[in-house]
């Protein structure tokens, strides 16, 4: 089997997933007078939704609108963690073993160590972390402006994702537009110091016109490409664009 | 005589009601506000995504349908006939409904409709604004389904319309 169908096969198991889960009593009314196997149905048509509501996220979205920013005073103390592991599982990366990959269509494929990544202009931000969870905190992140790095490495602005790795089996990715907006930032620093290894040290990429789960902690390599990356979330059922 | 539009509003609006109130539980247990949670039988969806895939599918319909109710009630010479309470209540649930989608487009587009989210003080009040408007809405649909099934009559009507 193509490494392209063990996808398929996945994605079909996990709205398989999607579905067993679904199951509660609420959704067995809803279901009242339908045979049971017609949960795919149920299925294929929440999924038709999703698709529906990115095109109408990706008419609403404005590069030029931006997230609201707000004063140090405001930042929310202490900062939340969050991962789809515990806090002790986050995990630990060697700052001078590290550079992050960059690869897809761009036209210079060289890794970039934390050094490299400094040398880059930085800018800063104090804006809205928001959950899909619902609950939401404030902090300030700085780095190098997205779009300034996407230009650097001569990546294909045309293209229409931007996919990311990360060292704790994380992964996401984003639409071209939203990569190019300008808070959109390759974040170094947490507050006015590097991450911290919960917040996801080395590199993070911040994204306040997006869900808190569209931004990548602990990213270890880059790529531009025009087939559909997904993500850990989004492949098992939650929204991809996620736009706020 | 309940007119044709007047009945497939109803009963779409009934549904699509229980569809967003359940999803809604769902995702306010992913993060409760207050210190309780809704029982899971109660919820729809299975698990977050499941519930806020449900949530973002039925508000169209939601939506759509008040849309086409809207209009009827604009074009038609349909007039119910309401007890003073009856009026108070439906303007009141109406008012409440109108809270809950500006409160939960601004929760959804925090940043695309920050105008609207900002009406409400912020993304953490309009949180707080949309539970509450459920929670007000919640309370006259147990009202008004108890009264109906106390009158029988009504519900008939409702479904036949004479």
């Amino acid at each position: 089997m193509k490494l392209s169908d063990h996808r398929q096969a996945i994605r079909r198991v996990e709205r398989r997933l999607l579905l067993k889960r679904g199951l509660s009593l609420g959704a067995l009314t809803m279901l009242t007078g339908c045979n049971l196997n017609d949960g795919d149905a149920v299925d294929r048509a929440l999924f038709a939704m999703s698709k529906w509501n990115d095109k109408v996220q990706a008419w609403l979205f404005n590069p030029n609108r931006l997230a609201p920013t707000y004063t140090v005073a405001e930042i929310t103390q202490p900062f939340p963690f969050n991962a789809f592991y515990p806090e002790d599982d986050a995990p630990d990366i060697d700052a001078s073993d590290y550079a992050l990959e960059v690869s897809g269509l761009v036209a210079d494929k060289t890794p970039w160590p934390l050094t490299r990544l400094r040398s880059l202009p930085q800018q800063s931000q104090i804006t809205r972390h928001i959950c899909i969870e619902g609950w939401s905190a404030i902090g300030q992140w700085s780095g190098i402006p997205f779009r300034t790095f996407l230009e650097k490495i001569g990546a294909d602005l045309r293209a229409q994702y931007v996919g990311f790795k990360c060292a704790d089996r994380y992964y996401s990715s984003l639409d071209m537009a939203t990569a190019l907006h300008p808070q959109t930032t390759l974040a170094l620093d947490f507050g006015t110091t590097p991450l911290p290894q919960k917040y996801g040290f080395p590199l993070k990429l911040r994204v306040p016109t997006k869900l808190g789960f569209k931004n990548p902690k602990h990213i270890v390599a880059m790529f531009v490409t025009n087939d559909y990356p997904g993500g850990y979330w989004e492949d098992q059922g939650y929204n991809w664009f996620s736009g706020s | 005589m309940h007119p044709i539009p007047l009945r497939v509003t109803h009963w779409v609006n009934a549904a699509a009601m229980v569809c967003m109130i359940m999803s809604g539980w769902m995702i306010y247990n992913a993060s409760p506000l207050f210190p309780f949670r809704f029982p899971v039988w109660a919820t729809l969806g299975g698990w977050l995504g499941g519930a806020i895939a449900w949530h973002l599918a039925a508000m169209w319909f939601l939506a759509g349908n008040a849309s086409l109710y809207l209009v009827f009630r604009l074009a038609s010479r349909y007039h119910p006939e309401r007890t003073p309470l009856q009026r108070i209540a439906y303007r009141v649930v109406f008012a409440l409904f109108l809270l809950a989608v500006a409160s939960g487009l601004g929760l959804w587009k925090p940043v695309q409709l920050q105008v609207l989210t900002n009406l409400f003080g912020g993304y953490e009040i309009a949180r707080r604004v949309h539970f509450i408007a459920m929670a007000g809405i919640s309370a006259f649909a147990l009202g008004h389904i108890l009264l109906a099934l106390t009158q029988p009559r009504t519900l008939l009507k409702m479904v036949i319309g004479p």
